[in-house]
């Protein structure tokens, strides 16, 4: 593994102070490298969410080393300053839910965070549609949210997430109000974005549709995290962009 | 950046555009009763400006003869031309009261002037119809405001006027539009009893001892004589000449003829001061009601279109927007309410004014003021709304 994509080292959370202090992870190795999709399975209450909020800079460890893209963003007490810009520029969040902005076309919604981040509106623009046509929504570029069926809300949350060239995107259940062909679709997408887009991808699911797909999974229970080899299977159809090759 | 704000105003424009027209119209509101009070100001401004005078002389130690009931004998403006600085000297009356014409009847202050010509004080200034009032008796020259044309014949208590001449925004203090009769007739207005009433009064002086003494023959008709003519006006409107000091010339009037004489300074104060103080502060009170209801519903709205919002707030506070995008979008908004709510207020007032009864005097400067308060009332608004919206934790849009 190599120093790029996310990696962190002995990840602990404690919720709470005295008795009562919970444990929520304890000691959590993981890596993912550019390109490369990643499953994060287990029960609920076993500590995903808590990681992934811990990988998505929103709450802070209590203790470990989480580094990304070879640079330190958590260390022992220490964290980056700005987790706003943290979030808003090397990280990627795919959600369950699309949740876009009901008040802004999918252009716009996929433009947000370049325009956030001080990028021209021209020029966000100008790299959401180029998103959105590779995620073959860029017919629909003008429609607002709810006008878009959830595949393409989905396809759109996806663009969003990755219109700022993140090293690495978090998807928290993103298959799960899916059937099945539209649940491999978006992991096919994530896979062809991960690989086009040099992002590392850990996708937090309980989904048995998709867990087969993954190359490499993570389990996770009571805190702690097992590293397994997946079946890797095919994603079972042609979807995504379909027709163009 | 694109707006935020302007995006989710366009997307929810009918909850937007219900509440600026429902703020719009308590602006409007607001914006009418400041004109009001202005009004009111420029009608007793008007009222002083139209009188012609330098002073107004009244009955000692009395507000009149417009705050107060004044009644000065009605030759002592002889005396007064003689005190010197004094270039003219004219009797007025003024009595509001009801002023038929045929079926109806208007709330109307009469005013009666001295025999002269347009310029004498007292005199309406201007005409916009028909002529001055020439003959010494049973003409009068009507306030646009009271609706009179000319040649409509008016009833002032026993009498029958005809409309000779219409003028513009002659008022009283009150706001009621003024009619001009002849003095004579106006002290008849005011003074004169009904036949009755003369007839009653002659019985009892008859029967009085200390009136109708034997062996004092001529005392009874004397008597009765006085009772029944009253030459009292209200007060002498002068004019005073060039290079006089009109406070100089008010001294010597109060020293010499035991009256009260108000300059133009002092009239100002009394009809702002004292008929109008009470009114102003009404018209505050409400102002102030007006304004907590506006932030009220303005903190409501905004409160509820950011509660809608907090799911995407969470979103946009995960994605990484910083604090001050997400409380500039609710600031924002709430200006844009409160600049939306301020041009309808401002276009109803202006198109409503007209409709109502009193003069409504709208200023651009209380405009400027009020756009400043409503600018300033939604920023206050949106605070608890952007403490809301700030406390958002961005964890909340992971599941």
């Amino acid at each position: 593994m190599s120093a790029q994509g996310i990696r962190i080292e002995n990840l602990s959370k404690r919720y709470g102070r005295g008795d009562t202090a919970v444990l929520a992870l304890k000691n959590a190795n993981m890596e993912v490298s550019p390109g490369e999709v990643v499953g994060l399975v287990g029960p609920s209450g076993s500590g995903k969410s808590t990681l992934l909020k811990c990988l998505g800079a929103v709450i802070d460890p209590t203790g470990g080393r989480m580094t990304l893209n070879g640079e330190v963003i958590y260390d022992e007490g220490w964290k980056v300053r700005d987790l706003n810009a943290l979030r808003r520029d090397k990280i990627g969040f795919v959600f369950q839910a699309p949740y876009l902005i009901p008040f802004l076309d999918a252009t716009d919604n996929v433009a947000l965070l370049p325009m956030l981040a001080g990028i021209p509106n021209a020029e966000a623009r100008r790299q959401a549609v180029e998103l959105l046509a590779a995620l073959d929504v860029q017919h629909r570029a003008a429609a607002m949210p709810s006008r878009l069926s959830g595949g393409e809300q989905q396809r759109v949350a996806i663009a969003r997430g990755l219109v700022n060239r993140p090293p690495v995107i978090l998807a928290d259940e993103p298959t799960a109000p899916l059937d099945s062909d539209r649940a491999l679709a978006v992991i096919r997408i994530l896979n062809e974005m991960a690989q086009r887009y040099e992002t590392a991808v850990i996708v937090v699911t309980h989904d048995e549709k998709i867990i087969p797909t993954f190359k490499r999974i993570y389990h996770i229970r009571d805190g702690v995290t097992l590293e397994e080899k997946g079946e890797g299977r095919d994603f079972g159809m042609e979807c995504g962009r379909r027709g163009r090759g | 950046m694109i707006s935020l704000a302007g995006r989710d105003i366009v997307n929810s424009w009918g909850k937007f555009i219900f509440t600026g027209v429902g703020l719009g119209l308590l602006v409007g509101v607001t914006l009418t009763m400041a004109g009001l009070y202005r009004g009111m100001v420029d009608d007793g401004m008007a009222l002083l400006d139209n009188s012609g005078a330098d002073l107004w002389v009244v009955q000692r130690d009395t507000l009149g003869p417009y705050a107060e009931p004044s009644g000065i004998p009605g030759d002592l403006w002889r005396d007064i031309c003689a005190v010197p600085g004094v270039a003219e000297a004219v009797n007025v009356t003024y009595l509001t009261m009801q002023v038929g014409h045929g079926d109806r009847d208007v709330r109307a202050m009469v005013a009666g002037i001295a025999a002269g010509d347009s310029g004498t004080p007292g005199w309406p200034p201007r005409l916009v119809a028909g002529r001055q009032i020439t003959r010494g008796h049973y003409e009068a020259v009507a306030d646009m405001g009271t609706g009179f044309a000319l040649g409509d014949v008016l009833r002032i208590r026993r009498n029958n006027y005809t409309v000779v001449g219409l003028t513009r925004r002659m008022v009283s203090s009150n706001g009621d539009p003024m009619v001009f009769i002849p003095l004579k007739d106006a002290q008849e207005a005011q003074f004169l009893k009904d036949n009755d009433a003369i007839l009653m009064q002659r019985r009892r002086t008859e029967a009085d001892p200390a009136l109708n003494r034997p062996g004092m023959p001529g005392l009874l008709e004397a008597v009765q004589a006085s009772q029944t003519v009253n030459n009292s006006v209200n007060a002498v409107l002068v004019r005073v000449r060039p290079g006089y000091s009109t406070s100089e010339v008010a001294r010597n009037i109060e020293r010499w003829q035991r009256l009260t004489a108000y300059d133009r300074g002092k009239m100002e104060k009394i009809l702002i001061g004292k008929i109008i103080a009470t009114a102003a502060k009404q018209i505050g009170m409400f102002l102030i009601i007006l304004a907590i209801v506006s932030a009220a519903i303005v903190a409501f709205i905004i409160y509820t279109l950011t509660m809608d919002k907090i799911r995407e707030i969470a979103v946009l506070k995960l994605l990484g927007a910083r604090n001050r995008t997400i409380a500039g979008m609710i600031l924002q908004q709430s200006l844009m309410l409160g600049l939306f709510g301020f041009v309808v207020g401002k276009v109803a007032a202006t198109f409503a004014t007209p409709l109502f009864p009193r003069f409504i005097m709208l200023i651009p400067s209380d405009s400027i003021r009020g756009f400043a308060a409503v600018m300033g009332i939604c920023a206050l608004a949106s605070l608890v709304a952007i403490r809301i919206a700030l406390k958002v934790d961005p964890a909340d849009a992971i599941s």
